[in-house]
């Protein structure tokens, strides 16, 4: 992908995130946080590539120590995130 | 010559990402409702598995036909790496885990910013791989001469991304360490002013800036970890001068940095589910951090500029001369018997002495009495944008009995009890008329509409972050009820019998 295409995505997204963040209801503010903390964790892939490469053993360690961070954060963010959201619940009549 | 290591990315890989992408934006719009929020969080899940799983078949050594990577292409199934790389996602899965698990609810701030720390380190740690071995991420150039070895040259324009994912991770990770501290106790609350912070931040900001545009020409180590070193220390240094109180703009905005960090990384990698994540990760921060900002009625420069809730103390001798009327328990049980409605204000006091049960309880007992109860949420009650909403239902309080401070202030004039628990400056009615007030126009709870306030508070010579006396707390509809917020609560519970 060239630096447009990539720009693109880019700009686009934050647009889609502007307006999916708004309409988020401000009683999930907090899961919100959670789970935006979890996705961001998607620089696992780096990390991935960084530990599967050839070539430099540093690299590859930063690599490794960066896919065991990453993945607290996965498991971790979704799981608190699962957790906070059961909590929700309607007034049983 | 010049050799291009750019290799072409299979088409089915790009969708993967791009499915992966799609399936975040669906996880937060899954937000607007408790309802959908659960199939949205499983949707996330589903997007993060995509991404993790594609990675590793198309850069994994299987040894299994042609690798994408041409280093690797049809190498032999490598044990250690695959064993490393799994260990390495095991650890760090457990420990997620047990700690997703174990966590309090109360602390939920806290492990936020831990959280937030671990994405900028990772991203660091991303950035320096992709430095020491360009080749692996398809970002450089080799140049072979006649004579001597050959030159490997990163691209310019990853080195600018990789800079400043580097930076932005940098800053993530040690303002959210500092964030960590201050929201855990093991850092006083107060600000910690040093002497021309803002020429030291600005130079620090501009020496990074400065650096990132000179890697372009020079790709020396130094310049890289000097780029890394100073974004580390800006982090902290950006950090200790903000107070305790303004925690909920500092922690929505770590959260904006993690998703910008991740985006910058994306660049690098030409990753679109990166990209597309650290997007909505940066927007949402950043969405948070205006609500909060202007439900303190600040500007973000202020707030980021710190030192908010220093000064205190000045007015607390005068403050406690000045009559006010005590209550009991017994007094506060009788009160709320006899309402038909009671709205319940909680704030970060309700968090710190885990009240939210007790309080539930209460809310049970006088509504087997008939009375109305309602729960008003100031946007800034407690220490992270939402917190005061995961609290109250963690102890079983249904969601539509809370309301947000727009849809609740106009009831206050109709309400006969108005029960402030650890809440405090969000109250304060000097924030509508005091011109002089540091909290003059930011939006209250007209708690002071209500018929009676009773007002749940530890001691009178304590004062809000703002450091301002509450004229609340003097008014003759006004009765404090000096006790430890779950204590005072519980004997609530038991005078209501």
């Amino acid at each position: 992908m060239d630096f447009i295409s990539i720009l693109s995505i880019f700009v686009l997204a934050c647009f889609v995130g502007y307006y999916v963040v708004w309409s988020v209801t401000p009683a999930l503010h907090t899961p919100l946080m959670s789970v935006t903390n979890a996705i961001s964790s998607v620089i696992v892939v780096g990390a991935l590539i960084a530990a599967a490469a050839a070539g430099s053993a540093s690299s590859k360690w930063l690599g490794l120590v960066a896919v065991a961070l990453a993945s607290v954060n996965i498991f971790g963010g979704f799981a608190v995130t699962a957790r906070m959201l059961a909590m929700y619940k309607k007034r049983d009549r | 010559m010049h050799t291009d290591l750019i290799v072409a990315v299979p088409a089915w890989v790009l969708l993967a990402y791009l499915i992966s992408g799609v399936c975040f934006i669906l996880a937060l719009r899954g937000l607007s409702g408790p309802e959908s929020s659960r199939r949205g969080n499983r949707l996330g899940i589903i997007g993060m598995t995509i991404a993790v799983v594609t990675t590793l078949v198309t850069h994994v050594p299987w040894g299994i036909g042609e690798s994408p990577l041409r280093e690797q292409g049809g190498a032999v199934f490598d044990w250690s790496t695959i064993g490393l790389i799994l260990g390495a996602i095991l650890i760090g899965g457990v420990i997620g885990l047990v700690t997703a698990r174990k966590i309090q609810m109360t602390a939920m701030p806290q492990l936020v910013a831990a959280f937030h720390s671990l994405v900028g380190m990772a991203a660091v740690l991303v950035g320096a791989a992709a430095y020491l071995n360009p080749e692996a991420f398809g970002i450089a150039v080799r140049i072979t001469p006649i004579y001597g070895p050959s030159i490997i040259n990163i691209l310019p324009v990853s080195r600018i991304e990789m800079g400043l994912g580097v930076a932005i991770g940098a800053i993530t990770f040690s303002g959210s360490v500092i964030a960590f501290l201050k929201l855990n106790g093991n850092m006083s609350g107060k600000p910690i002013l040093l002497p021309l912070r803002h020429v030291i931040n600005l130079g620090t900001l501009v020496a990074i800036l400065g650096l990132i545009a000179y890697f372009t020409q020079d790709q020396a180590p130094w310049v890289f970890f000097t780029i890394a070193g100073l974004s580390f220390a800006i982090g902290f240094l950006l950090i200790i001068p903000i107070g305790g109180a303004d925690m909920p703009v500092v922690i929505s905005m770590l959260n904006s940095y993690s998703g910008w960090a991740a985006a910058a990384m994306g660049f690098t990698l030409h990753n679109s589910a990166m990209i597309i994540t650290g997007a909505l990760v940066g927007s949402s921060g950043a969405i948070l951090s205006y609500i909060m900002c202007r439900a303190m009625n600040r500007s973000f420069i202020s707030v980021i500029a710190g030192g908010f809730g220093g000064a205190t103390s000045s007015g607390d001798a005068a403050a406690i001369d000045r009559p006010f009327k005590r209550g009991s328990a017994e007094d506060a049980a009788f009160l709320m018997k006899q309402a038909d409605q009671v709205i319940i204000v909680p704030g970060y006091g309700m968090a710190v002495s885990q009240a939210q049960h007790a309080l539930k309880e209460m809310a049970d007992r006088l509504k087997a009495e008939g009375v109305r109860v309602k729960y008003a949420i100031h946007p800034v009650a407690g220490r992270m944008p939402g917190h005061m909403n995961v609290l109250l239902a963690e102890a079983n309080v249904p969601y539509d009995e809370v309301f947000e401070l727009e849809d609740i202030n106009s009831e206050f004039a109709q309400t006969d009890v108005a029960f402030v628990i650890g809440a405090n400056d969000v109250t304060n009615p000097a924030a509508k008329t005091d011109k002089g007030s540091p909290i003059y126009g930011m939006p209250v709870l007209d708690v002071e509409k209500a018929r009676t306030v009773l007002f749940v508070k530890r001691s009178m010579g304590g004062v809000g972050y703002a450091g301002v006396d509450n004229e609340l707390f003097y008014r003759d509809n006004t009765m404090m009820l000096l006790a430890d917020a779950k204590k005072m609560v519980e004997e609530i519970v038991k005078a209501l019998g």
